[in-house]
């Protein structure tokens, strides 16, 4: 249960090595925390992480988790919850970026990266929704991203895998009204990070450090959406309504 | 399938089904909300709902005043235990009243005090009911000389676990009796209890008050005088700073006697009732509590106390109850809600009560109507908060940056000085200053275990303390 401050007792992360999901639990940690755990395929490539957050009074550990394998999912839940109790917030941390080329011959490889983004991401948010239910309370933070807000060309796999994304997280927060679990979705713009390392960056681009700052405070708020920065939710409001014409001249990298 | 019970209340069989839809409920500072099924229930079909309750629990919910999560059970069931006030017994030959345990203080004063009996102790509330008081075993004005609630409750009857109904008291299976007072709804039902009431000539107060210039002045004058008044308290003024540290007006009282009143008073000494005068509205998008508006209050308030004034008479309502008058003030800090702080440190400890007033004071936190009191002798009741030494109790808007941490650091000034926190306003802090603060938490949870060894009684409060597994 949280505290009167938002500060969680018990976090849970879905991508236990995602930099992103990381800095937002290094931010939530407070001398009210008891319990992380740190989900991701492999064990124990969250040893450094489960480092870095060590202190005295809380547990970390780490969980094995597989985000293309939603039948594992329901029971991955019932898991954590038979090592830790309630949770109070989990954040959907895991995706694969993947190079739009590759994916323009490889039909296959481009499902994959759906399955994991997309499908994954349903499948694990229905199970913990299904456990906030029960538990009467709880926070699902599921980035997103700008890419998703309006798809372009030189990554529109990727894209279309967050528009889905976050067109499931918005319904699934609708859904959830008035049985004290929440929803936030976290929209940040390119985020220089291990994802993103070698990439030219986009204009208004952020960092996991921001990105954490403001995903803490709209849970503290009680918002449902976030963006980072800002200025980006403007900018979309416009490239949103650009016609497509226009669109595909756009230098959008 | 029908509804069962016998006084238009019930339970609908649904709960049994869990197909009762989840509302959301908060505590009185509107933070830390969680889903519960809640439903209205009356004692007679208590036992069934109990008995085949959710697997998150059963937790009886009165008029939601405890500010955190006391009083809700996120997934599980909540029910409201209906009651009125006209089927209180009172007994005028020992001056004791039988009542629900759904029924309100405010709805038991305006049965009683025309029959000349005021509650034993009542908190800054009249809007509290008599299972949340001796739930809470709340404590008022006279805790130095009185003690708390459970102190004068002659016996509660409760509904346990197991769906059976067991009478008991102080005498009577007193290990169950002092873990329920004070013991946050986790060991049953109360359903009705005997409470022994004070007898009182007036509905009105006598009181003197008193302007003390800071911290040590008030001390010292509680310290020196609080034993001649059967009630005292202090309001303290947490924004002042430097020579002005711990500025408070003290009122001390007691219940006027016919004899003392004077004028219209005396032709219907006993009338008494207190209204509502203005609601705040459903809707406050922005909280009005902040540094400017608390200040200028604070100032107002402390300036318009006179320095030295004896023999006031004050109606029971605007002595024991000012803030009733203002329905639902708590949504004037707005969506984000706010937190009362309340916490004791023992006599010889009045240091660390020093340092947190000054931390208050220097992060300008707008904290308005500072509650300073002495406390008396502690009860038995192994979770009960009293005991002898100060407690203070203060609201924060709980947006106010930083206050979290400043909460966690007060927390240990607090636990090293061998004090503690009220359950019954706690939202923020850990199940380890729990334990630290209580240490016969362990003796409570082994009276709590016999008695519901499946833990069907539970709370959000439970839960995030540690109170219950």
């Amino acid at each position: 249960m949280q505290n009167a401050f938002g500060e969680p007792q018990t976090i849970l992360l879905l991508g236990g090595t995602s930099d992103i999901g990381r800095a937002i639990v290094g931010k939530l940690v407070s001398p009210t925390c008891r319990n992380v755990v740190l989900a991701c395929r492999t064990p124990s490539a969250a040893e450094p992480a489960i480092a870095a957050l060590r202190r005295d009074g809380m547990t970390v550990t780490s969980i094995a988790f597989d985000a293309s394998a939603p039948l594992t999912h329901a029971e991955f839940v019932a898991d954590v919850v038979a090592q830790v109790g309630d949770i109070d917030v989990v954040i959907v941390a895991f995706g694969v970026l993947g190079d739009q080329a590759t994916f323009d011959h490889d039909p296959v490889a481009a499902s994959e990266a759906v399955t994991i983004n997309y499908v994954g991401a349903v499948s694990v948010g229905l199970a913990v929704a299904e456990q906030f239910r029960k538990q009467g309370h709880g926070q699902l933070v599921v980035l997103s991203s700008v890419a998703g807000e309006r798809v372009r060309k030189s990554n529109f796999v990727y894209g279309s895998s967050k528009a889905g994304l976050d067109g499931f997280a918005q319904g699934l927060g609708d859904s959830l009204e008035g049985t004290g679990a929440k929803v936030l979705v976290v929209r940040p713009g390119f985020v220089h990070s291990a994802m993103t390392a070698g990439l030219a960056a986009a204009p208004l681009s952020t960092t996991p450090d921001a990105v954490a700052e403001a995903t803490v405070k709209a849970l503290r708020s009680g918002r449902r959406t976030v963006w980072v920065p800002g200025a980006l939710r403007y900018m979309f409001i416009v490239l949103r309504h650009l016609p497509g014409a226009v669109f595909r001249r756009l230098p959008l990298g | 399938m029908a509804a069962v019970g016998c006084s238009g209340v019930a339970v609908p069989v649904d709960v049994v089904n869990k197909q009762v839809a989840l509302s959301p409920l908060t505590g009185w500072g509107r933070t830390g909300g969680s889903g519960s099924s809640v439903l209205p229930a009356s004692s007679a079909n208590l036992g069934d709902a109990v008995v085949h309750g959710p697997d998150r629990g059963v937790l009886m919910r009165g008029l939601g005043r405890s500010y955190g999560d006391a009083a809700q059970n996120g997934g599980g069931l909540v029910l409201r235990l209906a009651g009125s006030a006209g089927d209180a017994i009172l007994d005028e030959a020992t001056h004791r009243v039988t009542v629900g345990a759904g029924v309100s203080i405010d709805d038991l004063l305006r049965v009683t005090v025309p029959r000349g009996y005021f509650v034993p102790v009542t908190p800054g509330t009249r809007f509290v009911t008599i299972g949340g008081a001796i739930a809470s075993d709340i404590h008022g004005k006279n805790h130095h000389g009185e003690g708390s609630f459970g102190n004068h409750v002659q016996r509660i009857t409760m509904l346990l676990a197991d769906g059976s109904t067991v009478e008991i008291g102080p005498d009577r299976g007193p290990d169950l009796f002092w873990a329920t007072v004070g013991g946050m709804g986790l060991t049953g039902a109360i359903i009705e209890a005997t409470i022994q009431m004070i007898p009182i000539e007036t509905s009105r107060c006598i009181v003197d008050t008193t302007r003390a210039h800071d911290l040590e002045h008030i001390l010292t004058l509680m310290d020196e005088g609080d034993h001649r008044y059967r009630y005292s308290v202090a309001w303290i003024d947490l924004m002042a700073k430097g020579r002005h540290l711990g500025r408070s007006v003290l009122t001390r009282g007691d219940h006027a006697t016919v004899a003392e009143l004077q004028g219209a008073a005396t032709a219907s000494p006993r009338a008494y009732d207190p209204r509502v005068i203005a609601s705040v509205p459903p809707v406050v998008p922005l909280s009005v509590i902040n540094t400017l508006s608390v200040k200028a209050f604070n100032e107002f308030w402390f300036r318009k106390a006179p320095m030295y004034r004896t023999g006031e008479i004050h109606s029971l309502a605007g002595f024991f109850h000012p803030l009733d008058m203002v329905g639902a003030w708590n949504r004037l800090y707005g969506p984000r809600g706010f937190v009362q702080y309340q916490f004791l440190v023992p006599f010889g400890e009045e240091e660390a009560l020093r340092r947190i007033v000054e931390r208050f004071a220097a992060s300008g936190a707008a904290s308005f109507l500072a509650v300073l009191k002495r406390f008396g002798a502690s009860n038995p009741a192994p979770l009960s908060f009293p005991a002898p030494g100060w407690t203070l109790a203060l609201d924060i808007p709980s947006s106010f940056n930083g206050l979290s941490d400043m909460l966690h650091d007060l927390d240990r000034i607090v636990l090293d000085a061998g004090g503690r926190h009220y359950l019954a306003k706690d939202s923020h802090t850990t199940p380890h200053a729990i334990k630290r603060g209580y240490p016969r938490l362990a003796e409570w949870q082994a009276v709590r275990d016999r008695f519901d060894p499946s833990g069907v009684w539970r709370s959000d409060l439970g839960r995030r303390l540690g109170l219950i597994d």
